[in-house]
């Protein structure tokens, strides 16, 4: 049984002071702290064991091949994927949402035909998507939500005909927290025959997905919000698709052979991983699946459950405060607004008091059209956190509406 | 008075607070006392868009003197909106184009103007200076 004091062991940032005070880390949606065995196997891989892989017949190259294909069959196995020539390694979940636009488009999508996408998106899966319905003469297609923040999928029939080439959605809202129901709308987009991309960004760090239960076509997340170092994240992509899709970037490592005349690519999954990949970070990314495996997906969910309880009972007392998304079941955060107050003044003095909280725009401009509201604070927490900082939180902001009146 | 002597009474008046908390209501109520700005003017080219929270300038030329009027929508930036307004309105253009902020950083406010921030206030400032040296090529 872990409790929270022993955990918080693991993650020496929690233990810092800044501007005097003890830190409050509420901004575990935007990057999470890393723990003490992930920072510790990128430390040792930079300092001792360093050999780029695929290519070198020595010693250390050996050992990081061995282990950079470890990693890999650890996300097989997070994602329950069918085959490790599906897990792509990337720099985030941006760079696997761009693979993805760019060579999904590239040979699948042309002029008239239509993406889909949801209103609650991150810009990050939004941005790409225009650019290539730019690029092809194709349309964006927006599936609105509910005032709650969940999907209907009777307007998801409305959506979706013969011109949509795929539709693209997060797993969770990183606004809104809403989870949304992944199964049912896969199981709608592939009775058009339309197939799915799934931004897990939101949904990595709170268990992931069974991409054989739900058999979404694509999956991507990032490794910096699943307690692992920056700059890794993962593509999977369903073999039969993946193998259809010309490559991305090009280069080293993704080739069989090459002339001057032509370039016979290599096989999945090295096709999409041109270049020296970042290795070292790959091995950390597989520490911290490691890690919360360890800790366990119940155990995980039951604390994220229990803050995110907490804060919305605690913000409840603050009169005037507003919380958007408040459909279930929902990840461990929550976005609010206090009339009157200017979220970018709340999230200043907050700082000062020690909280790092989040406001502005969150990435989801349309979204924040669709509230109506300039931008909105967010408080994202994650299983190191405790229902006393929620307290000393919701106090401090109580205390920033008296300075503020 | 000048800018750099306007900026000093901004040094002295700040260093009265030794709480952060103290300083920030100070700022708060300078916000507050900012003289109102026309909600008409309140569209395109006077919107300078942070991420963060969005700043409106404006500026007319009067005897050789640039005067500012300005305002946001989140009061810790207006107040220090109004700090800038405070040293660079009713100075020469010249003057203007060659300040520097460091009492922004002497009253422990640098941050405010961190690109990162992303308040819109840098672009202010660049856009205060922009205005001064478009009066002063306009000048006979």
């Amino acid at each position: 049984m872990f409790t929270t004091r022993t955990i918080r062991k693991d993650f020496p940032a929690l233990a810092q002071e800044v501007y005097g005070k003890l830190l409050i880390y509420f901004d575990n949606a935007a990057t999470t702290q890393k723990p003490a065995p992930v920072t510790a196997v990128v430390n040792e891989m930079n300092s001792l064991t360093n050999g780029n892989i695929h290519r070198a017949f020595h010693y250390l190259g050996n050992i990081c091949t061995e282990r950079y294909e470890e990693a890999r069959e650890t996300v097989r196995t997070f994602l329950n994927a069918p085959s490790t020539e599906e897990i792509i390694f990337t720099a985030g979940t941006t760079a696997a949402i761009n693979t993805v636009a760019f060579s999904f488009g590239e040979r699948f999508v042309h002029a008239n035909d239509e993406i889909v996408l949801t209103e609650a998106e991150h810009h990050s899966n939004i941005v790409p998507w225009q650019i290539l319905c730019e690029r092809k003469g194709a349309a964006l297609k927006v599936l609105p939500i509910n005032d709650d923040g969940s999907l209907s999928i009777e307007k998801l029939h409305q959506c979706l005909s013969k011109k949509t080439k795929l539709l693209c959605i997060a797993q969770a809202s990183n606004v809104l927290g809403v989870v949304n129901p992944i199964n049912d709308i896969v199981a709608t987009a592939h009775a058009y025959g339309v197939p799915v991309l799934v931004d897990g960004a939101q949904g990595a760090a709170h268990g992931g997905i069974d991409i054989q239960d739900t058999h979404c076509d694509f999956y991507v997340f990032s490794g910096h919000k699943l307690y692992g170092p920056t700059g890794t994240g993962v593509l999977y992509g369903k073999q039969k698709l993946l193998n259809e899709m010309p490559p991305y970037q090009s280069g080293g490592e993704m080739i069989a052979s090459v002339t001057f005349e032509q370039t016979a690519y290599a096989e999945l999954p090295l096709k999409f991983e041109a270049g020296t990949p970042n290795f070292t970070g790959v091995c950390g990314l597989k520490k911290a699946i490691d890690y919360v495996q360890e800790l366990g997906w119940a155990h995980i969910k039951k604390q994220e459950e229990k803050l995110v309880r907490h804060a919305i009972q605690r913000l409840q007392e603050i009169d005037g405060l507003h919380i958007y998304g408040t459909a279930t079941p929902k990840t461990s955060l929550v976005s609010f607004n206090i009339d009157g107050i200017h979220p970018t003044d709340a999230a200043q003095l907050l700082d000062k008091m020690g909280i790092a909280a989040r406001s502005g725009h969150l990435c989801a401009d349309p979204l924040m059209h669709r509230f109506k509201v300039q931008g909105m604070l967010r408080f994202s927490f994650s299983f190191y956190n405790t229902t006393e900082e929620i307290d000393t939180a919701v106090d401090a902001l109580k205390k920033i509406k008296q300075l503020l009146r | 008075m000048q800018i750099a002597d306007l900026a000093q009474q901004i040094i002295d008046e700040f260093a009265l607070f030794t709480d952060w908390m103290d300083k920030y209501e100070h700022l708060i109520e300078l916000g507050k006392s900012l003289p109102p700005f026309d909600e008409k003017n309140k569209t395109g080219p006077h919107l300078i868009q942070g991420c963060q929270s969005r700043v409106w300038l404006d500026a007319t030329y009067e005897d050789g003197k640039v005067m500012f009027t300005a305002d946001s929508d989140a009061i810790i930036t207006k107040g220090i909106v109004s700090l800038l307004v405070r040293v660079f309105s009713g100075q020469p253009p010249q003057a203007i184009i060659d300040a520097n902020l460091d009492f922004i950083d002497q009253i422990g406010l640098k941050e405010n103007l961190s690109p990162t921030r992303s308040n819109g206030l840098l672009a202010m400032v660049k856009q205060m200076k922009m205005y001064a040296l478009v009066f002063l090529n306009k000048q006979p």
